[in-house]
């Protein structure tokens, strides 16, 4: 176990400076003024710009101005917002309240998702299946935007079950609504493989001994077949938190919950470019850290994988 | 047969009811099938296949010849009066915020994101098969090094990339810009697709023959194992298609997309979020257009896996 951490931890490093490098790069190698760039058709005001340039180290070279950069980051100092709040400041006070609303939505879609993919996998063929199948395809082809303004329309205006936009404070009850729409994108991929697992989990040998040696249903579907098809949805919860991670920034920006995700949102429709490289870059290392623990865990919970190179 | 003989222990028929001819022979009457032939018969069976290929086709000819289904300039006749007004006489969805015909924006926005789609799938395509084929075939060190970089790009979830890259070339916004945007992050899940599945090629019979004969192994690669690898890669092609009409669609309502002159579902949805209350249709219309067209290749994806994939075919 020690070898595998080990070797994956080391396998996380040049990840780690490849991907900022090449945020890195694409915004501060580009021809002409880097920041005059990122602020668009906005004219900053130059006290500003001369506080950006020594942030970024602009007047090193690239190379030396990418260091100083990752210096910084290991500090923890990942620069200051367009409003002059520094980045961590602002993460430290919007990051609880996304983790609040991830969670949420990570229930919703564990405990929906694998309870109908498992009735769906049971009954495969039946109508609960093919209409399952049918949802999960529609759900899969909505972008996270529509469905949130539908969800928006029918249950915030025309029922007034809930509130249009999140309350200061984001209290547990106003974020149900956005938690469910977060959910929805994700949700749907859950059902299907945790459907293709139960049926494959179904047909292997242990699951036969069970049934002969005249255990029951209810016993054999939550021990046996249920216990044996989570191993892939596991790991699929990791691959897919990059598409929880924009989901949260549209989902934020339209429910104006007050995370990380509305942040960066504004960030990008205010146009505040050197504040948007900061946010993305922070969300680029969240959802490397989840990738690489939600990867030892695997290697914990199933112990082949510890031994395959 | 005598009664003091021991009773045969198998049945062995005779020679006689056994025509071995018939055994041998091939039945050249047989229809041919091979792995394509197999995926269309099952796949023209199924109503999913029919239905996105006509919602394909549909979108398509939209797309090319706009004209065809409205009479309405999209831009020139917007009257302010007929803000965000409800459906009359020719226009048939109603007017946006601008006083301009949803309908036929609507027309008029298919081809900037079937053009969209279409060069993002290419660009992931392309930069797929080489990566992936290189890195699968070659294996060694050629493999780590093309792995390792894929893995860079796919640490960084594309939508967020392209963000940061519109968001840079915030004075070159068009089809093209956000195109390579969308593509320069997506390719490596053809790749990875594609390598796993040379992987699994490599070491056929048939490719141990080549290599016997003396073919070289570029040629074997092109000619022996790529097409025999192609299959998921179809498959994610299909899907990713309508992956990057959403993508298109949301960088355009995040306001990082193409400008507003450009007409766009997302710019259309985007334009409209404010309006939500007073005027959904202005919304409701370009998000179902979105939705129908990206379910449509979902759709297809889905349909050319399950013919492609025997495993998949069991499951169904």
């Amino acid at each position: 176990m020690a070898g595998y951490i080990l070797r994956r931890l080391l396998q996380a490093i040049p990840v780690l400076l490849g991907t900022t490098f090449l945020i890195y790069f694409m915004v501060f190698a580009m021809p002409g003024d880097p920041l005059l760039a990122l602020f668009g058709d906005k004219t900053p005001n130059p006290a500003l710009l001369e506080q950006l340039r020594q942030q970024y180290h602009l007047d090193q070279p690239f190379i030396v101005q990418y260091f100083l950069y990752l210096g910084g980051i290991f500090r923890g100092d990942f620069g200051t917002s367009f409003s002059g709040e520094p980045v961590a400041d602002i993460l430290a006070r919007t990051f609880p309240v996304t983790i609040r609303l991830a969670i949420m939505a990570l229930i919703i879609e564990f405990v929906g998702g694998v309870l109908i993919g498992l009735v769906s996998g049971l009954r495969k063929g039946k109508l609960f299946d093919a209409s399952a199948l049918v949802v999960s395809l529609i759900f899969i082809s909505l972008p996270i935007f529509v469905i949130a303004f539908v969800a928006q329309f029918i249950f915030g205006i025309q029922l007034g079950w809930a509130r249009t936009t999140v309350s200061t404070g984001a209290p547990i009850q106003d974020l149900i609504l956005p938690a469910f729409v977060l959910a929805s994108i994700t949700f749907a991929q859950l059902i299907r493989l945790t459907r293709a697992s139960v049926i494959e989990t179904q047909s292997l040998d242990f699951v036969r001994t069970a049934y002969s040696k005249g255990l029951s249903r209810r016993r054999i579907i939550p021990v046996h077949i249920l216990r044996n098809s989570l191993i892939p949805v596991v790991t699929y919860a990791a691959t897919d938190f990059g598409v929880l991670l924009v989901g949260a920034t549209v989902t934020e920006g339209i429910f104006n919950v007050p995370g990380v995700g509305r942040t960066l949102y504004q960030a990008i429709i205010r146009g505040e470019g050197p504040t948007v490289v900061s946010f993305v870059t922070v969300m680029v290392l969240i959802y490397l850290v989840v990738n690489l623990v939600v990867d030892l865990l695997y290697g914990l919970l199933d112990p082949r994988i510890r031994y395959v190179k | 047969m005598s009664s003091n003989q021991p009773a045969p222990t198998h049945y062995v028929a005779p020679l006689e009811e056994t025509p071995l001819v018939a055994v041998d022979a091939v039945n050249v009457g047989e229809r041919k099938s091979n792995l394509w032939i197999d995926a269309w018969r099952d796949m023209r069976r199924r109503p999913m296949f029919w239905i996105s290929a006509v919602i394909i086709i549909l979108v398509i000819i939209v797309a090319l010849f706009p004209t065809l289904f409205t009479s309405v300039p999209p831009n020139d006749d917007c009257q302010l009066s007929n803000s965000n007004g409800g459906p009359s006489g020719e226009h048939l969805l109603g007017f946006t915020k601008q006083g301009c015909d949803v309908f036929s924006r609507l027309i008029h926005g298919t081809s900037t994101s079937l053009t969209v789609g279409i060069i993002v799938t290419i660009l992931t395509t392309v930069l797929g098969i080489l990566f992936g084929a290189f890195a699968g075939f070659y294996g060694g060190w050629l493999d780590a090094i093309l792995s390792r970089a894929g893995d860079i790009f796919f640490s960084i979830p594309y939508i967020l990339a392209a963000v940061v890259i519109m968001s840079v070339f915030s004075a070159y916004r068009n089809v093209f810009v956000i195109s390579l945007a969308i593509g320069i992050f997506a390719w490596p899940a053809t790749a990875r697709v594609l390598r796993a599945e040379i992987l699994r090629v490599k070491n056929a019979d048939y490719v141990m023959a080549a290599r016997a004969t003396g073919v070289s192994n570029f040629r074997i690669l092109l000619r022996h194992v790529l097409p025999n690898a192609i299959a998921p890669v179809i498959v994610v092609t299909t899907i990713s298609l309508g992956a990057a009409i959403v993508a298109e669609a949301t960088l355009s309502f995040l306001g990082v997309g193409l400008p507003n002159s450009t007409m766009s579902w997302g710019n259309d949805i985007s334009a409209a979020q404010v309006d939500l209350r007073t005027a959904p249709q202005t919304l409701i219309y370009p998000s179902l257009a979105l939705s129908i067209t990206v379910l449509a290749f979902i759709m297809m994806g889905e349909v050319i896996r399950d013919a492609l994939d025997p495993k998949a075919r069991a499951q169904r």
